[in-house]
């Protein structure tokens, strides 16, 4: 059996020269071959070739499997990429899907993509077509909110990425004026502005908003909104009070039980079954009506969860103070709950900035709308990948940065508790 | 003494009137949008009811597990709907199940490589919005496919296209039998394994359960092929022409897009969560607990069967349950791609022909709460079964 | 030669770069007890997780009852039933009650009868005195309780060889005396054993040897009285001066 010897200390001259060249061999071949279509090892028998790289690349990882080497870097690699034959042919298969996908993921996006031109002709190559979106750039950010006005939503957004930005760096005691303009002020006057009708601006309709604009804009009311009811009923299905208690369970058990498609559905189409006839609310408000209630749920289950882990040395210390029970939560309890529940609050906003697409259901059009009509214009058919793929990105990036702030926070607040 | 009376008065009318207040409110809510629900279908002329369920609905569903056409009630367009629900729903759960144990047992793999792989597969999954991610397989990727004449065969019994996936249908003779000995076989390996247990607890004898029972469970159903006229033939899928242009495949079974976006979708999606609780689970388990099993002389298998595995799933059962339900509730988004589910066909077709808002959103409703409350209650039933006893 | 069942020779080993363990040797007869002490981080633990190959050296050999230890051990499984182990936590099986944390081990290593298993279980913790406690589960038991059990699990496998891991450093102090009279217990009763610990006066009533470790080494291997009456190293007295 010991035709050769086993990979060790005694033989690592020998051995990891010839271990590595086989390796970067394999994963050479595999690379000429996607990127360049050459194929190295051409005098092999085809059978033989397609297997070539796999078993060239195994055989020289086990080469260089020798524990304890004394080498770190080879002792580093192994440990992490080739830790036993299994590991080896993992690390293999990976590395050659990676190099296998990229070339025509580079081709797609960027190298047969067009950039240039104004209409689907110009889009010549077998990329994508990045004219597309282009093209529809504003409307995909904005909806159909007239272009003339845009600067409206701008300015509003300005306003509020100023504000926010500033009260980082403010003191304390400003900080408080920052966050009154911000939860009481500003959601009205930004409002104000991009619906106009009033200060000598031009009326813009609710159904003329869209784009990603319009999933900001969703998203900041619904939550403004769904926080607070979300902390009321947390502490409703916490209250010694059976009738408040049972309402709340109720309540929220009600809006955590159904999708938001039906909940959407419900809000389009038999909410106003339920009002006088002719009374008439805007789309708009209604699907912000039944996206606050739905998520405001979801944020009371986090919140009470936060109520629950605190010690109940807590409540006691501020009953013995004397404080009265709204006294007793807002200063001394919900701080402290809250803060404990940051990383789920954080959760819930992303969960709901990942459900404002479904608005559609109403008709309204955000970013992932926008596209859907943009596909169906006749003169663009066929760029649904472009657009879609496009929207992932947008969304992945609003997403995964939001993600990693709440990660980021929770890895803070783990620390310092 | 009086003054104490006075004050247990004093505090139960304290606890009475924000209750008093809150039932009020909502009483006069309720009864409210009631009597405008009332002028409102007495104006359209419509009375509330659940009569029209037994209506003949009269529009076509694409798509149906059980015998359906326009002939039949709004109530069987209603189970309709409801069997598709559950049949993406399992199928993506089945699927998400597998896809999310592998990805977060991968997150932990000690190969580097592995482990970045299966992170960034959750990262950016998890991060995209599920109803981009639907629109983009069956809009894009589903839409790429080549139409049927050039569907991309998978050794002449199976072909994907543009229209759907076809497979082959399974035609059985005698299909009772063969399920009776599947069941049996489940039985026998029942048998088998208290068996080997007993024989275990009381002499200490082992049994190779676990070979003996999935022997069985070939060969009992593979008898009733040999000798009890149980037999198994398919159907596969051909190509037909319909016109110079169209073609189509008749014979097997046609899975249609809007069934494979869906599925797909909602597995990748909710894979992320169930990876995540996975891998969850299996950190929660701390190393002292397998060196102690290591130390008392118990091998890897066993260390992994007896004390890791049993704590591991008690902490990845309760969330990963909330995932399968998401994913039931996920699977409304059907309605977006017009995959008949109990959305689309209920609350949409049915409610757009009938007007019958109230109860038809109202029935969707509380198909999704019955759903979603028994598995709250299975769930906390099986955390209180299951919890770890402490003091 | 033959009389000694543990035997460490030159032992190395590193934490990445770190070395832990440097240049160890050291010799259990059967029925020895030995006590090791030496600040923390000194490789303590290391060294006697090493006996059950809880952790891999890289360089030197050890001997456990026969056995040499290396990669390409076998059965590995067979001497750690051999050897017991005490952690500092404990680590008792929550998911467990008391006496299936004791009868595991017998049912799937020694293949016993289930019945049989609870006997030996039972036995045990009747000698360890938390019989009553049998049926609880791990979480209701206090720490002192929870140690003794964890004593009686290892205990069930009728190890040649007990190894314990500061066994009472995670206990409140009215519960390390019941912890430590298990221990000398166990100890009159002819086991060999390598206790790490700080219990200074359990130490001097059992010890037959004392071990000082500090960075890795060993800096001082001497019979009990010895030890603490006149102990040769500078920083061994310094380490006593400040523990007594
Ligand atoms: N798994 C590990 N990885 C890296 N370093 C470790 C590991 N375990 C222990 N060490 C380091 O080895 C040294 C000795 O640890 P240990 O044997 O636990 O010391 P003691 O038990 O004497 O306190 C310490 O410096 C510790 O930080
Ligand atoms: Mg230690």
């Amino acid at each position: 059996m010991n035709l050769i010897a086993k990979p060790s200390k005694e033989n690592i001259r020998t051995y990891v020269p010839i271990g590595l060249s086989l390796v970067s061999l394999s994963i050479l071949d595999v690379f000429a071959n996607a990127f360049f279509n050459l194929n190295l090892m051409a005098f092999f028998p085809s059978q033989l070739n397609y297997f070539l790289p796999l078993i060239l690349g195994f055989i020289g990882f086990y080469l260089i499997r020798i524990e304890f080497s004394g080498v770190r870097s080879l002792d580093i690699l192994n440990k992490n990429i080739n830790s036993n034959n299994f590991n080896a042919l993992l690390t293999l298969f990976t590395i050659f899907i990676i190099i296998k996908s990229i070339p025509p993921m580079l081709d797609w996006f960027i190298l047969e993509a067009n950039f240039v031109g104004n209409s689907k002709d110009d889009c010549t190559g077998d990329g994508a077509c990045w004219v597309f979106i282009k093209v529809w750039f504003n409307r995909f950010m904005y909806g159909l909110y007239p272009d003339a006005e845009q600067w409206r939503i701008n300015t509003a957004f300005l306003i509020l990425f100023v504000v926010v930005g500033v009260s980082f760096f403010v003191t304390e005691k400003l900080k408080k004026y920052f966050i009154f303009f911000l939860v009481f002020v500003f959601p009205f006057l930004g409002i104000k502005l991009i619906s106009g009708g009033s200060f000598g601006l031009e009326y813009v309709e609710s159904a003329a908003w869209g784009g990603l604009s319009l999933t900001f804009i969703i998203s900041a009311f619904a939550i403004l909104f769904c926080f607070p009811i979300g902390v009321i009923l947390a502490l409703g299905r916490r209250s010694s009070l059976p009738a408040i208690k049972y309402i709340s369970i109720g309540f929220i058990e009600l809006w955590r039980g159904v999708p938001l498609i039906t909940v959407l559905f419900m809000s389009a189409v038999m909410f106003p079954m339920f009002l006088p006839d002719g009374t008439f609310i805007d789309k708009l408000i209604r699907v912000l009506i039944a996206i606050t209630l739905f998520e405001a749920a979801y944020m009371a289950e986090v919140v009470r969860g936060g109520l629950q882990a605190l010690p109940k040395g807590q409540y006691e210390a501020a009953k013995s103070l004397g404080m009265g029970y709204w006294r007793m939560n807002a200063l001394i309890i919900l701080p402290q709950a809250l803060k404990l529940v940051i990383p789920g609050i954080a959760n819930t906003l992303l969960a709901l900035v990942k459900d404002t697409p479904l608005i559609f259901v109403v008709g309204l059009m955000e970013l992932a709308g926008m596209i859907g009509l943009a596909k169906t214009n006749p003169k663009w058919l066929g760029m649904a990948m472009e657009g879609y793929v496009f929207a992932g990105l947008v969304f992945w990036v609003i997403c995964y940065a939001m993600s990693r702030y709440s990660q980021n926070l929770e890895k803070k607040l783990s620390t310092e508790r | 003494m009086i003054f104490k009376k006075f004050n247990i008065e004093n505090k139960k009318a304290r606890d009475l009137i924000p209750q008093a207040i809150t039932i009020l409110a909502l009483l006069s809510v309720i009864i409210y949008f009631a009597t405008n629900a009332q002028i409102n279908m007495g104006n359209r002329g419509i009375s509330f009811g659940f009569g029209f369920l037994n209506q003949e609905a009269s529009f076509d569903i694409t798509f149906s597990m059980i015998e359906y056409d326009g002939s039949h009630s709004y109530g069987r367009a209603f189970l309709v709907g409801l069997l598709n629900t559950i049949l993406v729903s399992a199928i993506g759960i089945f699927f998400a199940t597998i896809m999310g144990v592998v990805v977060g047992i991968s997150r932990l793999s000690d190969n580097y490589l592995i482990a970045k792989v299966a992170e960034w597969y959750v990262e950016i999954f998890r991060n995209i919005p599920l109803i981009l991610q639907i629109f983009f397989w069956y809009f894009a990727a589903l839409r790429a496919l080549p139409l049927p004449e050039n569907g991309i065969s998978f050794y002449d019994i199976s072909f994907l296209t543009i229209k759907g996936w076809y497979v082959p249908k399974f035609i059985w003779t005698n299909f009772n039998i063969f399920l009776l000995s599947v069941i049996a076989a489940f039985i026998a390996i029942y048998y088998i394994n208290s068996y080997a247990t007993k024989q275990r607890e009381q002499f200490g004898k082992q049994i190779p359960a676990t070979i003996i029972s999935f022997t069985a469970l070939i060969l009992i159903p593979l008898i009733t092929f040999l000798f009890l006229g149980v037999s198994l033939t398919f159907e596969y899928p051909v190509l037909k022409q319909l016109s110079p242009t169209v073609f189509t495949y008749a014979g097997g079974v046609s899975i249609i897009p809007e069934l494979i976006a869906l599925a797909l979708a909602l597995s990748m999606y909710t894979a992320t969560f169930i990876a995540e609780n996975v891998r969850a689970g299996i950190l929660g388990v701390g190393k002292g607990q397998k060196e102690a099993a290591a130390s008392i002389g118990l091998n890897k298998n066993q260390i992994l069967k007896l004390v890791v595995m049993p704590q591991a799933l008690r902490i990845i059962i309760p969330p990963t349950t909330n995932q399968y339900l998401n994913l039931t509730k996920n699977s409304s988004l059907a309605a977006a791609i017009a995959y008949p589910d109990i959305v689309l066909v209920f609350a949409g077709t049915a409610l757009m022909q009938t007007g019958r808002a109230i109860e038809i959103i109202s029935i969707t409703m509380l198909t999704y709460l019955t759903l979603s409350i028994s598995i709250s209650i299975f769930m906390n039933w099986y955390n209180k079964k299951m919890a770890i006893k402490e003091k | 030669m033959m009389s000694k069942i543990i035997e460490l020779k030159n032992v190395n080993k590193w934490f990445d770069k770190f070395q832990v363990l440097k240049d160890i040797d050291l010799e259990v007869a059967p029925q020895e007890k030995i006590v090791i002490c030496g600040p923390s981080g000194s490789g303590k633990s290391t060294l006697i997780r090493c006996i059950n190959r809880l952790e891999e050296h890289q360089e030197g050999n050890i001997i456990v009852d026969g056995t040499e230890l290396s990669e390409s051990t076998k059965n590995i499984e067979k001497i750690r039933a051999e050897v017991g182990m005490v952690f500092q936590q404990f680590n008792l099986f929550p998911h467990l009650s008391i006496l299936d944390n004791c009868a595991l081990a017998p049912i799937w290593v020694k293949k016993l009868p289930k019945k049989q298993a609870e006997e030996i279980a039972m036995n045990n913790l009747k000698r360890v005195q938390i019989d009553d406690q049998a049926l609880k589960f791990p979480g209701q038991l206090s720490g002192g309780q929870q140690q003794r059990a964890a004593i009686a699990r290892a205990l069930c496998m009728e190890p040649k060889i007990m190894l314990f891991d500061e066994p009472t450093s995670a206990l409140d102090p009215e519960m390390i005396k019941e912890v430590l009279d298990v221990m000398v217990d166990l100890a009159k009763g002819g086991m060999t054993m390598i206790v790490v610990t700080h219990e200074m006066g359990f130490a001097k009533e059992v010890a037959d040897y004392m071990i000082f470790m500090d960075e890795g080494k060993i800096v001082e291997r001497a019979k009990t009285k010895e030890f603490f009456e006149n102990p040769k190293s500078e920083r061994t007295k310094l380490f006593l001066s400040q523990i007594l």
